[in-house]
């Protein structure tokens, strides 16, 4: 499994501290500055959908290490953003780096070699494939197999299948999977469906996962799990989590720092208790 | 037993099996066993349907990519191979009989005309494929039918194989080319499905965003399987040309595409086994149906192409998903039953509460969130 060091404790209040602070003007100057060293980060990010601007000059910054949540209204384009961030959508204008490398215009399968995962709002695994397919499926760019090897069933091909098997049963029994391996991937009951796209995943071996409403259908106590899942999966993997969601529980719950878009901007950013009570935000949701 | 020579029994047993066939469809027949000529002409044209039917299920089933140009690659490998044969190979055959003999010669000479033929065809698939799957449905089927027609039209334009006449071509191909060959494409078609290419080309099938997302090159595989689909179209084209000993443009028409596509529907997209079974079922039925009796004073093999059409309306209507579906056809299916055995594994909700124990309430919140899901 990946061996980054897990973010300490005390390392991560302090940088809490910092980060109210970074908040504060962000809120007043559009989230750029001090944050050219972010994993992940969106300068003036804009999509039009003919006359819709689904999303409008975005700015956003995900450093390395957090749970960054991202949260707004239905239809307020955090779906969109998600896309965006994973190459399926271009942006109209502005810009998106990765580890200081721009991304935008990269298609979806680059940016996942780099290191971006995702997961889908409405689950999309293999319909076709048993759940250790689906996993193996995602150890695509870790293969030493080529074609040839295939065709002509080398030694190189039986070592590497072995490999990649040994690899996804160990990935699948952290999350309690593998005694399902060879079902039907869809056939698994919703909250393992979920879980399992989530190790699909993670079998990229991502440095940002990106998880696009997972809490999405889950009932009270399956939300409670997913919360104690998000953080195990970032303190073990050593991971920086993308959060878009809509359950006010989940995003107050697990993540670190929180950004709010309605309408496809950018309308507050700060900690889990700043965001619940500006008054911006209040709007946003409840009307006027 | 060992892998290794699990293999090399496997090997000699289709070697075995290929000569017995071959000898039973050679004039002096095996041990005294026979088929008349015309069999023996179904049973070799099945193994070539065996090769494009597969062949096409690689990118029509696998891959899910819906291409009807089969016929054209098919016709590449032909006229290509075709055209080196009659104008080229003697001369070649002569220059090299001198040192390794007669036999050897034409044998090397034929094995070249089959790697050219298909290659032509994997260069014209690389050519077509770049361009067009970048189409998705129906527009990559019109596209690839448009192709074919192409490719046929062009060649019943060029006088040196023939045109509109058809092209008379040398040849000795007998049922041991064919009967090798099918088993070739089904073992490297298998080979390349069961691997991390065959996952990614399924996975384009399943659900290409998702596939994209986990970075696969959802074109480069898409063209990849278009091109060893049709090199092996092409490969086809090369063992019908030499073995029927005559090519017309008219072998090649959109109706040679359905009818490939035809054998994997009904035998099962995307099962290796089903495409087999497909291609045999169709190459055999429309003959077998010309030995129906007369029934009553009417004679049922003047309907047969009124059974055949409704034996393919029944079994689709029954088997929608064609006679395997996904699945194949193996030794694993005598040797086990089919459902797996209750008992030792418990299928459980994601809390590890086994279905069983759960209360009546918990299972009927659970089926609820299902349907939830379902209709979302």
């Amino acid at each position: 499994m990946s061996g980054a060091p897990e973010p300490s404790a005390v390392s991560a209040t302090k940088e809490d501290g910092i980060l109210t602070e970074a908040a504060r003007t962000a809120r007043s100057h559009g989230a750029k500055e001090d944050d050219s060293g972010a994993l992940l980060r969106t300068d003036q990010a804009t999509i039009r959908f003919g006359g819709l601007i689904a999303v409008n000059e975005l700015s956003m910054a995900v450093r390395e290490g957090e749970i960054f949540g991202l949260i707004g209204p239905n239809g307020a384009g955090k779906t969109t953003i998600f896309n965006l961030l994973t190459g399926v959508y271009q942006p109209t204008t502005g810009e998106i780096y990765f580890q200081g490398q721009r991304i935008d215009g990269l298609r979806s399968y680059e940016i996942s070699r780099r290191g971006v995962s995702r997961t889908f709002q409405n689950i999309r695994l293999f319909p076709g494939m048993n759940v250790l397919e689906n996993v193996l499926t995602a150890c695509h760019t870790h293969t030493k197999q080529s074609l040839a090897d295939a065709v002509l069933r080398t030694p190189r091909f039986v070592r590497d299948e072995k490999e990649q098997r040994e690899y996804c049963m160990e990935l699948l029994s952290i999350f309690n999977l593998d005694r399902f391996k060879d079902e039907g991937g869809t056939s698994l009951p919703y909250g393992n469906q979920r879980r399992l796209e989530i190790v699909r995943a993670l079998a990229t071996r991502p440095k940002l996962l990106l998880l696009d409403e997972p809490a999405a259908g889950m009932n009270p106590s399956e939300q409670d799990d997913l919360l104690n899942l998000i953080r195990q999966i970032r303190d073990r993997f050593g991971l920086t989590i993308l959060l878009v969601e809509h359950n006010m529980k989940v995003v107050m719950g697990v993540c670190e720092r929180i950004q709010v878009v309605d309408y496809g901007k950018s309308i507050a950013l700060g900690l889990p208790e700043e965001i619940r009570n500006d008054p911006k935000v209040i709007e946003a949701y409840l009307g006027d | 037993m060992s892998p290794f020579l699990k293999r090399i029994l496997v090997a000699v047993l289709i070697v075995v099996a290929l000569w017995a066939v071959n000898a039973a469809l050679s004039d002096e027949g095996l041990f005294g066993f026979g088929v008349d000529a015309y069999s023996g002409r179904i049973v070799v044209l099945a193994g070539i349907n065996i090769i494009l039917a597969v062949s096409l299920n690689l990118i029509n089933g696998f891959t899910g990519q819906f291409s009807i140009g089969h016929a054209g690659f098919m016709a590449i490998g032909g006229y290509v191979s075709a055209y080196l044969t009659v104008y080229h190979a003697q001369a070649w055959e002569r220059a090299l009989s001198g040192s390794i003999g007669e036999t050897a010669a034409s044998i090397i000479v034929f094995l070249l005309a089959l790697i050219v033929g298909g290659l032509a065809a994997a260069i014209a698939g690389l050519l077509v494929g770049i361009p067009s799957l970048r189409l998705r449905g129906d527009y990559l089927a019109i596209v690839t039918l448009g192709f074919a027609e192409i490719i046929r039209i062009i060649i019943l334009n060029i006088d040196t194989v023939g045109g509109a006449t058809g092209f008379t071509v040398p040849g000795n191909v007998n049922f041991l080319w064919v009967g090798a060959f099918a088993v070739i494409t089904i073992l490297v078609v298998r080979n390349i499905v069961k691997s991390d290419v065959g996952r990614a080309l399924v996975s384009i099938r399943e659900d290409e965003l998702a596939s994209e997302a986990m970075g696969i090159n959802t074109t480069r595989y898409k063209v990849l399987s278009f091109v060893i689909s049709s090199m092996f179209a092409g490969l086809a084209g090369v063992l019908f040309a030499h073995y029927n000993r005559f090519l017309s443009t008219a072998d090649f028409t959109f109706l040679r595409s359905f009818e490939i596509i035809i054998m994997i529907v009904l035998g099962g997209m995307g099962s290796i086994t089903g495409a087999v079974l497909g291609a045999i079922l169709i190459t055999i039925l429309p003959e077998g149906l010309r030995r129906l009796p007369e029934v009553g004073g009417y004679n049922l093999a003047d309907l047969r192409l009124v059974i055949y059409a409704a034996l393919l309306i029944i079994i689709m209507l029954t088997r929608p998903q064609g006679i395997l579906g996904h699945h194949e056809f193996g030794l694993n299916w005598l040797r086990r039953p089919q459902k797996q055995p209750e008992g030792d594994k418990t299928v459980g909700d994601d809390r590890g509460v086994p279905i069983a124990q759960q209360t009546e309430t918990e299972r009927l919140a659970g089926e609820s969130v299902k349907e939830e899901v379902k209709n979302r």
